[in-house]
């Protein structure tokens, strides 16, 4: 029997290491009662790993969505991204860059590796909740994500 | 700070219901429009009476046009090293599959769908808006 995957909920891989941040993000998410499954990457490897399926994740969904923090172990945001956009299979995911840093240079970076936008993680948490509300209200709401392809 | 906002458009209708939305939000916004994808291209690249156009914040562009058609203007935003860094969203009345999927490949930042109800199109209006022109940061152009 064939899964249904329009009835699947909606499938986001977050790729962050500090683990008060994730706890925020799901906490945020579960309030905005959007029916998503957040996978964790905590860092640029494991979540190359992840969209790849390599490894232990053989059987990983393809992400409808990327949250993406800049400074991370082992592989930096800023290369991941770089290889998510390079590869004509993923680049056709949006990918957000949610992170700590204001730098304009940071900014353009992204902008110029086609990161969908960019958006900075508050450090209050009254405001980081409501950064992660509109990303729901906004992009898992509003706006058209990517069809879901056959084997995707 | 003003932001420049390049509506790419060839329905009055839609313009001017942008148009008022915008002005809703309380920001200051300098909205150009461009009725085809030839005269969106002219003024990015300031050509011909284009020439003292400024650089776009963030570009909404319809996918249905005359003379060259969204999809082609997309395309020539994201090759240009200059041009692909201002985020374009794809705001258009087709829902069709193959033209999100397509969109999202030539790496449109975002796909929205325009609803058919006056209220609805302006409460997306505000909502493109708020979230791209206050929430997200966009790229500082280093000169002109």
């Amino acid at each position: 029997m064939n899964i249904n995957k329009a009835a699947m909920p909606l499938q986001i891989l977050l790729v962050e290491d500090s683990p008060g941040d994730v706890r925020l993000t799901q906490e945020a998410f579960r309030e905005a009662g959007t029916r998503i499954d957040l996978h964790v990457a905590v860092d640029g490897v494991a979540a190359m790993s992840f969209l790849r399926r390599q490894g232990d994740h053989g059987q990983a969904p393809r992400p409808d969505f990327i949250l993406l923090d800049l400074n991370l172990p082992k592989m930096d945001g800023r290369e991941v991204l770089a290889h998510i956009k390079e590869d004509t299979s993923l680049k056709t995911i949006p990918t957000i860059i949610l992170t700590t840093s204001e730098a304009e240079g940071d900014i353009l970076k992204s902008y110029q590796l086609q990161a969908n936008c960019y958006l900075n993680k508050p450090v209050q948490f009254d405001a980081f909740e409501t950064v992660v509300r509109t990303i729901n209200d906004f992009w898992l709401t509003m706006a058209k994500l990517p069809p879901r392809a056959n084997g995707g | 700070m003003t932001k420049e906002v390049l509506l790419i458009e060839d329905n009055p209708g839609d313009v001017r219901l942008t148009r008022e939305a915008f002005r809703d939000v309380g920001m200051l916004v300098h909205l150009h429009v461009a009725n085809d994808g030839v005269d969106a291209m002219a003024f990015l690249k300031r050509e011909g009476a284009h020439a003292d156009a400024p650089r776009p914040d963030f570009i909404l562009l319809d996918l249905n046009l005359p003379k060259m058609d969204g999809r082609e203007v997309l395309a020539r935003i994201k090759k240009d090293e200059s041009l692909k860094t201002i985020p374009t969203v794809i705001l258009t009345t087709s829902a069709a599959e193959s033209d999100v999927a397509n969109s999202y490949q030539l790496q449109a930042n975002c796909y929205l769908t325009k609803p058919v109800q006056l209220d609805e199109f302006e409460a997306l209006v505000k909502n493109i808006s708020d979230f791209w022109l206050r929430k997200v940061k966009l790229p500082q152009q280093p000169q002109g």
